[in-house]
């Protein structure tokens, strides 16, 4: 039973309801996208299924049993969060080495050369680091814990554009080698899209889709062409948002198009994952 | 890869390793690189490496040799001008005359440009 599953949560902070009764399955070994606008419930999520918070109502299964106060359920998950949990006087070396006592299966080596890898100082204080290798520091640790299960909440906060490449890089290595669920939350859909394998797009608290990346990628279109045109075009269709330039009409659609009944003078073309997240999303 | 493209990733990765075994940098009974080294290479899912490589394994293009990997198989390259010239006409030839519709170009002033294309 390898797999997360989320049962009909619920929380709610004073009278925002944070999460609606979701439910949700993590299956063993893949990459995830928790997608989701600011404030959509993505690191609340991530916070109950790593026990940081309780649920008002519902259950988290990590390979079949409770993950709340269950210490031997969470050794299987380590959640890399936007906070920092960590003592801030204490050296990353130091903090390494903490970390190895919790999690066993810790790989000082592997930790070692990450370090090296993206130029983190291993002997600055944790509060000495800069956003951005504040983030490198906790991806560090998350990919040296081998856990089979890592949540991974805004991993690429501060990075410039080569450690980002950097650190997608090694996490398709990392995955390669110790195939393991990762589940990322993130606003760089662009960059992350080929990286995932599944996506989750959370919206005010409730699960608006869940489905494999390509899957995803096959509904989405957009079409332009004159206004009266596309208005006749998508009368039928489920437009999720449209933007007009002067006589000109762009429609979004989510769901398949039939290229063969498309009027002439309309030019169509797929969305990308970001483009339709927007869409999706917007309201 | 040009990402920018709208097919899905899959058949962009089948179709890049197509381009390899076409232009010989992949020859007929090599081992073409694994799903590990082009997922880690492009930094994409190992899953959709495997679905492209497994569309040319269905198209007996490229064939697995039980722990060891992928190669190419025998009469790959002739397979794949086959298949390409088969595509010509519809990826290239009708997508040609339907811009020159557009353009309302005539079908002399076409022929004339492609004459042109020819004696460059």
């Amino acid at each position: 039973m390898n797999f997360i599953e989320v049962k009909s949560l619920t929380k709610t902070f004073g009278n925002v309801t944070a999460l609606k009764n979701i439910n949700l399955k993590f299956e063993g070994n893949k990459i995830y996208g928790l997608l989701g606008r600011n404030g959509a419930g993505k690191t609340t999520l991530l916070n109950i299924i790593n026990n940081r918070i309780f649920p008002d109502s519902g259950e988290v299964l990590i390979d079949g049993v409770t993950a709340f106060e269950n210490d031997y359920a969470q050794r299987n998950v380590y959640l890399m969060s936007e906070k920092n949990y960590y003592p801030l006087t204490m050296k990353v070396n130091n903090v390494f080495k903490w970390t190895n006592e919790f999690y066993p299966l810790f790989d000082m080596d592997y930790a070692k050369e990450l370090t090296a890898k993206f130029g983190l100082n291993p002997a600055k204080k944790v509060k000495e680091l800069s956003t951005g290798y504040n983030s490198i520091f906790k991806i560090i640790i998350a990919l040296s814990v081998n856990t089979p299960y890592i949540l991974l909440d805004e991993p690429v906060l501060g990075l410039d554009a080569n450690h980002r490449a950097i650190f997608y890089k090694t996490l398709i290595e990392n995955y390669n080698a110790n195939p393991k669920t990762i589940i990322i939350s993130t606003h760089l859909i662009d960059e992350v899209a080929n990286v995932l394998e599944d996506i989750i797009i959370i919206n005010q608290g409730e699960i608006l889709k869940n489905e494999s990346c390509e899957q995803l990628l096959t509904q989405g279109y957009t079409v332009t062409g004159s206004t009266t045109t596309i208005n006749s075009f998508i009368a039928d269709k489920n437009t999720i948002g449209y933007d007009t330039l002067g006589g000109l009409k762009t429609a979004y659609i989510y769901g398949s198009v039939d290229k063969s009944e498309l009027p002439t003078g309309v030019e169509i073309s797929k969305l990308d994952l970001q483009r339709l997240f927007i869409q999706l999303t917007n309201s | 890869m040009n990402f920018e493209d709208e097919r899905p990733i899959f058949a962009q990765i089948a179709e890049e390793i197509e381009n390899g075994i076409l232009s010989g940098a992949f020859p007929e009974d090599s081992q073409i690189p694994s799903t590990t080294e082009i997922s880690v290479r492009y930094k994409i899912n190992p899953a959709t490496v495997l679905k492209g490589m497994n569309l040319l394994v269905d198209s007996n293009i490229i064939y697995k040799k039980r722990g060891i990997g992928m190669f190419v198989a025998q009469d790959a390259k002739s397979k794949l001008m086959q298949k390409r010239k088969d595509q010509f006409y519809e990826n290239f030839i009708v997508r040609v005359i339907d811009e020159a519709n557009k353009l309302r170009l005539p079908k002399e002033e076409v022929q004339y440009m492609l004459e042109r294309g020819f004696n460059r």
